[in-house]
């Protein structure tokens, strides 16, 4: 059984102005020892479906979900005091800021021993032991006088490290990172990459990293979920996607990647990710879309297949990234040999 | 943190040679001059009034007259009171315990129900709760407070007979004045009763006197935990799986002090300064009724000592606020 299994995961805002939905049905897989990249731009979603998972949200949010089960629980079913014996210890999470995640007023070493003491037996003896050894773990040279430390006293990259010890304190089973490099200098971001994946290996903890970086997703990850306007529209091996992207989208945000431009002027995407109130009717990237045909203005797409690859896309590229029209054929066949297996199960039944 | 104290002390001194300047030439600029309004409308000799002018330093030049009355600061003279030939400073200190007592009184009555109110309004924001404080604290920060008090005397006093209307005793108890602080005085007498009679008295007025100064604490609480509740922080304590006493009570309301406790110290410092109207209404035998006394009597050399006195002891006041601050806030102690 997968240690995170989501299924169909929506939330809801509720603002002024009526409800707006952040995620759509998104479902997300995770098995132990995976790391798994969340893409997308801002306001994609990313992060509110994890927060999600967390319980974290603002009381504004309605969340529902067809299956939320981590690890055997049903997250969806849990009383707040039953989840709060699961996150910061089964499942734990590292934010994008770290000098505004960690509280100022409270040594480093009292946070770090804090999540210790909230879910471990241990003694103040031991607590403090297993504080010094987290910060040795996570790179943090003098660990013991680091303990004593505010959190402004400390670089944002070093402050990164200790959330990332205190994260993983009780040794986690699932580690979610939400963009926990965009706030931090280039050299410093490499090197939180990298412990966070030699944390990974060294465990069997699975490792969800929220990102809308494309080379920290080919640097880290085994699998990628791109995000768009709160909807999963493709999920692939990492390998794969950078080769043939099934998505238009996903295509397109490889093509804006610097590494790959050619000429003097870097690739983009035109237009801006929809909000509450220009939701397109068909498929929501269809105005965005170098690809997009008629159909998809009207209809919104389903999830399909393309080999490996789950997509949600009418017409998904092809392996040398041309768009599948034929496909539109293809599909209506389907949907008739569809209806006729129901016409079937219901003669069945009837029978 | 020494360092911290060291420089927050040096800011003290020249603030506090500025108030003797204040209050030395509050004296010299009214008009006329203090013997003649002390001699009144009979007036009087010339020659006696050149042997007053003498006696009290006023015929010198005004930086000797300056340079006497500071060095008699840090001897402990300001001068004697023109209507009672009492020092100044000894009046100060029979009359301060009174207005101490009350005071700590009114401000831990308002901290010990303003915090948990305004805890209590910002996790229910926006909801009865939370309507139902902060209108309330509206109120009490809006109404006059000698109408307040007047009602409560009405009340209390006058209808249900449960308090006492004035002074800080019965007369039926007598005993020697050790602190000057009644509630410790009235326990050392070992007298039955005493105490309950000097808490019989402080009820009320330390009542109205906490109206305001709770109500400016509940809401700055109020603020401060909305404000602290929305960090980046907080999410990181839910995170953990703290429990939610923990995540508000420690890790929120530590960050939320800081403003709060900046807002209870300036109270505390206005009320030590004396509380005129509600020392007035109670015949409350503290410094505000002194100085509005004194005021009303034109007895300038109490009105000056008076001003001193009551400055320097917001200043240190704000001092210890200060320090306080450096406490609770690591920040400021390590970058001052």
């Amino acid at each position: 059984m997968a240690l995170l299994e989501v299924v169909g995961l929506t939330v809801e805002f509720k603002t002024a102005n009526g409800q707006f939905r952040a995620v759509d049905a998104i479902d997300l897989t995770v098995d132990t020892g995976d790391i798994v990249a969340i893409v997308g731009e801002s306001g994609s979603g990313k992060s509110v479906s994890m927060l999600a998972l967390m319980g974290l949200l603002p009381w504004t949010a309605t969340i529902t979900a067809e299956r939320m089960v981590f690890n055997g629980h049903n997250l969806a079913g849990l009383s707040a005091r039953e989840r709060r014996t699961i996150i910061g210890r089964d499942m734990a999470m590292i934010f994008q800021e770290p000098m505004s995640s960690l509280n100022p007023c409270f040594t480093v070493g009292f946070q770090i021993r804090e999540s210790l003491k909230t879910h471990l037996n241990l003694s103040r003896r031991e607590r403090q032991h297993r504080a010094v050894e987290l910060l040795d773990q996570v790179g943090l040279p003098e660990p013991e006088k680091r303990l004593a430390a505010f959190p402004h006293q400390l670089s944002g990259g070093m402050n990164q490290r200790v959330m990332i010890a205190m994260a993983i304190a009780c040794q986690p089973k699932l580690l979610i990172a939400d963009e926990p490099t965009t706030a931090l200098d280039v050299t410093i971001q490499a090197q939180i990459l990298e412990l966070l994946v030699e944390l990974q290996r060294n465990s069997d903890m699975a490792l969800v990293l929220i990102t809308h970086d494309m080379g920290v997703v080919a640097e880290t990850a085994q699998r990628v979920s791109v995000q768009y306007a709160g909807q999963k529209v493709e999920e692939q091996p990492v390998l794969p996607l950078f080769d043939a992207p099934a998505h238009p989208y996903t295509s397109a945000l490889l093509a804006a990647l610097p590494e790959r431009s050619s000429g003097r002027h870097l690739a983009s995407i035109a237009g801006v990710v929809p909000g509450q109130f220009d939701r397109p009717a068909g498929c929501l990237f269809s105005p965005r879309c170098e690809h997009v045909q008629p159909l998809c203005h009207e209809q919104v797409p389903s999830q399909t297949q393309r080999d490996g690859a789950s997509v949600l896309c009418h017409f998904p590229l092809d392996r040398q990234g041309r768009p599948t029209h034929a496909r539109q054929d293809h599909d209506s066949q389907n949907q008739n040999q569809n209806s006729q297996t129901d016409v079937n199960q219901i003669n069945g039944g009837m029978q | 943190m020494l360092s911290f104290f060291l420089r927050r002390l040096a800011t003290f001194i020249p603030t506090f040679l500025g108030v003797t300047l204040v209050a030395f030439m509050f004296i010299r600029i009214i008009p006329g001059d203090p013997i003649l309004l002390m001699a009144g409308e009979r007036g009087m000799t010339d020659e006696r009034y050149a042997e007053l002018m003498a006696r009290f330093g006023y015929d010198q030049p005004l930086l000797t007259q300056y340079f006497n009355y500071l060095t008699g600061i840090f001897r402990g003279d300001l001068g004697e009171s023109f209507v009672t030939r009492k020092p100044v400073w000894d009046e100060f200190f029979t009359l301060f315990p009174a207005t101490v007592e009350l005071s700590l009184c009114a401000i831990f009555l308002a901290v010990i129900i303003g915090v948990p109110s305004g805890i209590a309004a910002a996790i229910h924001r926006g909801k009865f709760w939370d309507q139902a404080l902060m209108s309330t604290a509206l109120t009490g920060y809006s109404m006059p407070i000698f109408w307040w008090a007047l009602l409560l005397i009405i009340f209390f006093s006058g209808i249900l007979g449960w308090t006492p209307v004035s002074g800080r005793l019965s007369l039926m108890f007598y005993f020697e004045n050790v602190t000057g602080f009644m509630l410790i005085d009235s326990l050392l007498s070992g007298q039955k009763g005493a105490f309950g009679s000097a808490v019989q008295h402080l009820i009320l007025p330390t009542i109205v006197l906490a109206t305001i100064p709770l109500a400016v604490i509940a809401r700055q609480t109020r603020s401060a935990m909305l404000e602290v509740l929305g960090e980046d922080y907080i999410r990181t304590a839910r995170a953990k799986g703290l429990s939610v006493f923990r995540v508000n009570g420690l890790h929120a309301l530590r960050n939320a002090m800081i403003p709060v406790i900046t807002v209870i110290g300036l109270s505390t410092g206005t009320l030590l300064g004396g509380a005129i109207l509600t020392e007035t209404i109670f015949s409350w035998p503290g410094i505000g009724k002194w100085m509005i006394e004194s005021i009303s009597r034109r007895d300038y050399t109490v009105i000056q000592g008076g001003l001193l006195l009551i400055a320097t002891v917001v200043m240190l006041v704000n001092l210890v606020v200060d320090l306080l601050y450096g406490l609770i806030n690591p920040k400021i102690r390590h970058h001052g």
